[in-house]
Order: structure tokens, then C-alpha cells, then sequence
């Protein structure tokens, strides 16, 4: 039966049918859906791992222990993955093992335009590249073949536009593939004895997968009437050419983008007067040719920034594209993501941005704390890097800091990589401010549960971790919880804990607002004779307020009642709807 | 049949994942091939979002592209400003008049356009704009401004009522089985 599938769910059901039984994950736009899917498929073991390393070596555990397993992450978590990577590279599988990894050209959701093809290379590991969802299930069940044929992890590159589109599939049926685990430290021990003799032996597997991807069959030619150009392609880039030039030109579709086959390329080189390669972001195809010594076009011509679509290939390729339809003169204002009316980040942010905070941010719903009026974040770069660069700052400035920064990071950025930051803290003594912004979820991603929300990815309850006595545990002895819905009570821990000569930590509990459990108060009201038009309730930046007619108006689809702006009205015009008080 | 393309825009969290849903389910009944593309994550916390949906013998890119929508269904009245480049010169706009104010708005940065609908007319768009939000409110919820906007939308296409409701019996629980459908035939004849 056809269906219309996201390329996320296709990759959970190829996983499925290949008999996959181990799943473990750490979510990240655009990549988590593979594993919110395969969650519900009862044959398969799923988890959230507290992040992506985790995640890949418990993948490699299970297919040591015999069954096809996987991980998924974005592009930026194979980063963080990529100590085990390098080195699961050398051991190869017993079952086999897929790793999943989704990129997002144009950053729609990310914090860079990274290329993960480079870890393929890098890594000396073979890598499938689905241009939508029908190729999604046909790669991930293709992909533990290779894994198991080849001995070595594959991985299995999605981007956004594939992840994120729905397109027509029809599903089969699930094969179970078990093996045995038989002890083998020659292979699965790598030290360097061990590790040198492994080392020929990948080399060996690029030859051999090499060899593979000249006859395989999802590197294909698609034969064009027009030969005076052919066109080297993949993934989306695909689609788009195939868009703006349908069956003109011939097109080699390389399904595996890692290793490339060399005869093949060579053959269609030579099948053609001219060679372009049509690839986002990073020249890969491209470099690869240029190293074989076939002369392609790609990079002089098509930008290694930002996404592609039909009319940018349509106009590098010199072909027409449709003019641009009509619009008002008028400047259209942007309109950025925002924090949620409701949202327990608002208070905090406010608080700190009052009191002329230096913050060290870091990444989920509240990295939108640095967006004006807020403006309250100072710097932002990967998960975890809060704590560890809040410590840095002030053993820098040698007690000039002390008293004026603060790290911010969420609950499952805390768990993910927090900890060895704060670890730091406490043992190298600097006196710096934690504070965990603990909205009880992975808001960012689409609300994933993490170790301290107390529910596991199945929806069953489990092991709640302890953020007061982790924190503890580790060393920090002045460790607090605040409501950030209470605006002085926070403002009084941020102070005291400032002022305090020690490391600290601050946990600023409330559960997201978008939560199904949390209850929302009544919308708050206005008392137009109070207002004085003075728009100090406009410096949170809650979506729910605005001006009508110079006056504080409220949005009663949006307010959830959480009663910030109550607390900052000097007149007492904002107030709670009378049930809740 | 040649491709044809619909856009959905609006803003995050308005419900236009279950529009271009229901838009999916009608399509594959029909025996098309399709893709519908949406973007999930950092913009649907209240940023603008927009889905694309494509339907022909064959659809190869899962985008819709300046020039190329046949039809573009609006939640809310910036957000059609914003995307009308992106319509065929006799491609059709759909829109809830709703007005929901930016951040940038808010904070006094920038100003909301006045008459935007006007102005999309006299620019040469063939704009259909109409109170989405009052019709949803109506039929029980103001959440279902995207079953209005998809009733109004059906008024184009050749296809059935039953083939609408059929989609719409397949995309929504139960317990909103009515409301959703009242809320299209709202959207259908106003
Ligand atoms: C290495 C890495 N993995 C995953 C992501 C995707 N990601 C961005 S924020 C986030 C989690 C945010 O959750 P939390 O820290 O609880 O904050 P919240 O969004 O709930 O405020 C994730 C998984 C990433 N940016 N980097």
C-alpha cells in the first residue's frame, strides 16, 4: 500500500525492516524523528542517551553483542561522537551498526553549516545518502547489508529537506538478523599492537567498497538527450536538477557518497563534453574528481553557503527560471522565533539582563534569551559550553568577573555535556555562577525526554537523576533551586550567589509551558484607568503583550497567566484573573 | 499532469502541519505523487513558517520556489506579504485576515504594514482574504483557522466534498470529528 512518509519516519521503518533491535539516540533537528519513530515499533529496543557519544557506544555494544543496531544525531552531535567513530572505524561490527546523521544546510535549526560527509572520509567509513523517503527505507535496510558484508559501521546521511519531507513509499517486512558474540580481542581491543593490524585492514575495506560502488546500482546514470553536459549529483542537489532540467542532460546519481567509485565516474566523464557537480554546501563530489583527474565545474559556480533550490541550480546552469511574482512596497518585518508566552525562561532572562549579567549561554529554547528586548546572552556556541566558558572567563579575569557572570544551560544540555564542565568548576575552584534552566524537558528539539524529566523515550517511567545531588556530589556546596515565575526571589538567589566566594549552582525549576500536565492560569487582565502607557511590561518580550491605543493590551489566546508582567507593573494595571490569585 | 504547487505560511504553532496533513491524505487517494516539505524546530517557537506541498505525475524537489505557487494559503496577513513573490503571476492567495504582531513589532523596532490586503491587490494579486479565525471561533474552536482555511481552499479544486471529508474523517481524532468538518464547511462557503 503506498503512503506518504517523512524521510525521518522512512529511515526508522528501512531500520525496522532490516531487523534493527537496539536504538540508541541523543535528539537534534533535523534528526529526531528517526528515533521518536522506531520508538514505536515494539521489536525494537529504543532510548534517549544522555548525548551522541553515549548514544554511538551503546550502538557499538549492542552490535558487538549481536544485534543491528543504530544511533541517530545532527550534524553537530557526530562531532561529539566522533572519539568512537574514528576508532569503530577500526573494529568494525558483528552485527551490523548504523549511524544517523541529518545536516542542515541553511540552518534552519542549527548553530553551523558543517559537512559531515567529511567524517566518511576522515574516518574511512562507507556513507548512504537518500534523496527522499522511498530511498530512505531502501538505504537503511541497504546500509546493515553493507555493515555486516563489509565490517563496518555505516552512516546514513539525511538533511533537512529529506528528513523533513513527505514523500510516497511503500513499506515491507521486518527480517530478524541476529548474531553470536564470540570474544575477539585481536579485533575489538584496540591498542596499538591490536590497532596496527587493523589499520590494512580498513584501508583494504575502502579498496573493497570501492570496488563495490562502481556496479552498485544506487550510484546510477540516468541517460539524457543532451550530451554536450552531464551533471554529478546527489541527495536534494538531485531533485533540484532533475527539477529545472528533467531528462535533458545525464545525470550520475551517486547513492553512496562515500567511498566513490572511480571507473564510473571516469566512464560518464567521458560520456559527456563537460562535467558539472550540483552539491550543497562543502566541495566533496568535486574534490574527489579533481583527484582523480577529471576535470568537473562545481564550486567556481555554485555557492558553498546556505541551501539550494530549483531556481538557484536553474540560474547557475544558465537555464530559465520563473520571474518572481508581485509584492506590497512596504518593508515586511522579520518575524524570529520567540519565547512562548508562558515560557520559565522569561523571568530569568529579565533578571539577569537588569542586573547587567555577563552570560554565557548555550543551546535550546533559551539561547532565544539573547533576543531583544531581552538581549540578555553574551555568547553561544555548543552544548555544554556554557559552564566550562563561564570558567574560563573568570579565571581569566582573575576576580574582575567574579560577582558578574553567570553560565545558563538547560536541563538536558546539562546532562548531555554540562557535567564535566561544572566537574571543572569545582575542582579548579573558580567562582563562577551556574545556573540550570530546568523546564523538566528537551523543550528545543520538540520535547524529548531526558534523565531528569523521570520518563524514558517509550513513555515509561525510570531513573529520575537528581540535579541537587549530582551537583553536590561533584563538589559545588552552595547549590539552590529558584521558581523563575517569582521574579524577587530570583533576582535575591542570582544576587547572593554572586556575592557568594564559591562555585554555585542555581536551579531555576518550572515545567515548559507547552507541556500537556502544566495548567495555565487564567489570561491576566488590564486595568486601562491604571496604565500609564510606561511599556516597562514590553521589556520581557512575551509574545502575549503589546500596545493598542497607548495601552498595555493582552493576547488571551497566547497568555497562559504565568503573572511575570504582574510582578513588574509599578501601577497594579496588569493583574492575575481573580480565580487563581 | 503538471506539477502544481501550494504553499501553507503562517506563523509557528498556528496548526498548519495539520493542514498540509489533510492536503497529503486527499492527494494519495487520488493516486498523485507527492512531497510536502515543512520545516520542524527552532521556527516554530512563533517564527514564520511555511510548508510546501506538490502534487503531479512526478514531483522531484520538495520546495516550492519564487514564481512557481499556483496557490498560497495564508494564517496570517504579514506572513502572505512576505511569501507573494512566490506565486505564479495567475497563482492565487488565500488569507485569514488575522494579524499577528512580530517581535520586531512589538518592541517598536519595526511597524506592521497598514492595508496589507489592499496593497497585495493593487499590486496585481489576486488576493481572497477572509476573517478565518471568527469562522473557526464559530464552528467551536480557534484552532481550527486551519480546517476554515482549507474549506475555502476546497472551492478551487475539483475535488469532492466527500473526498474532503474522507481526508478530514483520516487526519483529525474523533472527538473533534464535527468541529473540524463544521469549521470546513464554514471555510467552504464563506
Ligand atoms: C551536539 C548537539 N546535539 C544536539 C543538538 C540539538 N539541540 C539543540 S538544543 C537541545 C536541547 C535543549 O534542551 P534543554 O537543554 O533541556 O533546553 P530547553 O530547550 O528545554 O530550554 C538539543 C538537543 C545540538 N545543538 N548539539
Amino acid at each position: 500500500m503506498k503512503q506518504l512518509m517523512l524521510g525521518n519516519e522512512a529511515v526508522a521503518r528501512g531500520l525496522y525492516e532490516a531487523g534493527c533491535a537496539f536504538v540508541s539516540s541523543y535528539p537534534g533537528t533535523p534528526s529526531t524523528e528517526i528515533t521518536e519513530a522506531i520508538a514505536k515499533y515494539s521489536e525494537v529496543y529504543a532510548e534517549w542517551a544522555p548525548n551522541e557519544k553515549v548514544a554511538m557506544e551503546s550502538a557499538f555494544g549492542a552490535s558487538l553483542a549481536g544485534k543491528r543496531s543504530f544511533c541517530g544525531m545532527k550534524h553537530v552531535g557526530l562531532n561529539v561522537a566522533a572519539d568512537p567513530l574514528f576508532t569503530i572505524a577500526y573494529t568494525g561490527v558483528n552485527a551490523g551498526m548504523v549511524i544517523g546523521v541529518a545536516d542542515d544546510a541553511g540552518m534552519h535549526s542549527s548553530q553551523n553549516e558543517q559537512d559531515s560527509r567529511h567524517y566518511a572520509r576522515a574516518a574511512k567509513i562507507p556513507m548512504l545518502e537518500p534523496a527522499d523517503s522511498a530511498e530512505a527505507i531502501e538505504f537503511a535496510r541497504l546500509a546493515y547489508d553493507l555493515s555486516e558484508q563489509f565490517d563496518t559501521p555505516v552512516l546514513l546521511k539525511m538533511c533537512t529537506r529529506v528528513s523533513h519531507s513527505q514523500s510516497v513509499v511503500e513499506c515491507g517486512e521486518r527480517v530478524e538478523a541476529v548474531k553470536e558474540y564470540v570474544k575477539n580481542p585481536a579485533k575489538y581491543i584496540m591498542m596499538p599492537g591490536n590497532a596496527k593490524k587493523r589499520h590494512p585492514v580498513v584501508e583494504a575495506r575502502t579498496r573493497a567498497l570501492t570496488e563495490w560502488a562502481e556496479t552498485a546500482a544506487i550510484n546510477r546514470v540516468e541517460d539524457g538527450s543532451d550530451h554536450s553536459r552531464g551533471i554529478i549529483t546527489s541527495s536534494t542537489a538531485y531533485q533540484y536538477v532533475k527539477e529545472v532540467c528533467g531528462d535533458r542532460y545525464p545525470v550520475l546519481k551517486l547513492g553512496m557518497i562515500w567511498p566513490m567509485p572511480e571507473k564510473k565516474i571516469r566512464d560518464f566523464a567521458d560520456s559527456v563534453d563537460e562535467v558539472i557537480v550540483v552539491e550543497e554546501l562543502e566541495s566533496f563530489i568535486e574534490a574527489h574528481c579533481n583527484a582523480l583527474g577529471v576535470a568537473v565545474t562545481g564550486k567556481a559556480i555554485f555557492p558553498v553557503i546556505d541551501e539550494f533550490s530549483q531556481n538557484l541550480v536553474a540560474e547557475k546552469l544558465g537555464m530559465a527560471a520563473p520571474a518572481a511574482g508581485a509584492k506590497v512596497a512596504d518593508a515586511i518585518p522579520p518575524r524570529p522565533p520567540v519565547m512562548c508566552a508562558g515560557c520559565p525562561h522569561r523571568g530569568l532572562f529579565y533578571t539577569l539582563a537588569k542586573n547587567k549579567i555577563t552570560v554565557l549561554g548555550d543551546i535550546g529554547c533559551y539561547t532565544l534569551g539573547a533576543v531583544a528586548p531581552l538581549a540578555a546572552v553574551d555568547s553561544v556556541i555548543c552544548m555544554g559550553a556554557s559552564v566550562s566558558g563561564a570558567h574560563g572567563f573568570v579565571k581569566a579575569l582573575e576576580g574582575k568577573a567574579d560577582g558578574k557572570t553567570v553560565a545558563v544551560i538547560g536541563d538536558s544540555t546539562f546532562m548531555h555535556s554540562g557535567i564535566t564542565g561544572l566537574v571543572n568548576v569545582a575542582y579548579n575552584e573558580s567562582n563562577a555562577t551556574i545556573i540550570i534552566v530546568d523546564n523538566s524537558i528537551t523543550g528545543m528539539t520538540g520535547h524529548q525526554q531526558n534523565p531528569t524529566t523521570g520518563m524514558n523515550l517509550k513513555g515509561d517511567p525510570c531513573t529520575k537523576i537528581d540535579l541537587e545531588t549530582l551537583c553536590r556530589a561533584v563538589g559545588i556546596r552552595r547549590v539552590r533551586v529558584v521558581d523563575p515565575y517569582d521574579l524577587e526571589q530570583t533576582e535575591t538567589a542570582i544576587k547572593e550567589e554572586l556575592a557568594a566566594q564559591e562555585p554555585s549552582v542555581i536551579i531555576s525549576r518550572r515545567p515548559c509551558a507547552l507541556l500537556k500536565y502544566v495548567k495555565h492560569n487564567k489570561p491576566v487582565t488590564v486595568d486601562n484607568d491604571k496604565c500609564r502607557s510606561c511599556k516597562l511590561c514590553m521589556k520581557i518580550g512575551c509574545p502575549a503583550i503589546s500596545m493598542a491605543d497607548g495601552k498595555a493590551s493582552i493576547d488571551n489566546t497566547l497568555c497562559t497567566g504565568c503573572g511575570v508582567c504582574t510582578q513588574l507593573c509599578h501601577f497594579g494595571a496588569l493583574n492575575m484573573a481573580k480565580e487563581d490569585c | 499532469m503538471k506539477t502544481q504547487n501550494i504553499m501553507i505560511v503562517g506563523v509557528g504553532g498556528q496548526g498548519s502541519l495539520l493542514a498540509s496533513k489533510l492536503l497529503g491524505r486527499l492527494l494519495l487517494t487520488k493516486g498523485y505523487d507527492i512531497k510536502v516539505s515543512e520545516v520542524h524546530g527552532m521556527s516554530q517557537r512563533g517564527g514564520s513558517v511555511v510548508t510546501y506541498v506538490r502534487f503531479g505525475d512526478k514531483v522531484y524537489s520538495p520546495v516550492i520556489d519564487k514564481g512557481e505557487a499556483d496557490y498560497i494559503v495564508s494564517f496570517e496577513l504579514l506572513e502572505a506579504a512576505r511569501w507573494t513573490e512566490y506565486l505564479k503571476p495567475n497563482g492565487k492567495l488565500v488569507a485569514n485576515t488575522q494579524q499577528i504582531n512580530p517581535m520586531p513589532v512589538i518592541t517598536g523596532a519595526a511597524q506592521y504594514p497598514d492595508n496589507l490586503a489592499e496593497k497585495m491587490k493593487a499590486a496585481g494579486i489576486d488576493v481572497d482574504a477572509f476573517d478565518a479565525l471568527s469562522l473557526a471561533e464559530q464552528a467551536g474552536s480557534t484552532k481550527a483557522v486551519n480546517i476554515v482555511l482549507m474549506g475555502h481552499l476546497s472551492r478551487s479544486f475539483d475535488f469532492t466534498l466527500e473526498e474532503w471529508m474522507e481526508a478530514i474523517e483520516k487526519s483529525v481524532p474523533p472527538k473533534f470529528l464535527e468541529l473540524n468538518k463544521k469549521a470546513f464547511m464554514l471555510g467552504r462557503e464563506a
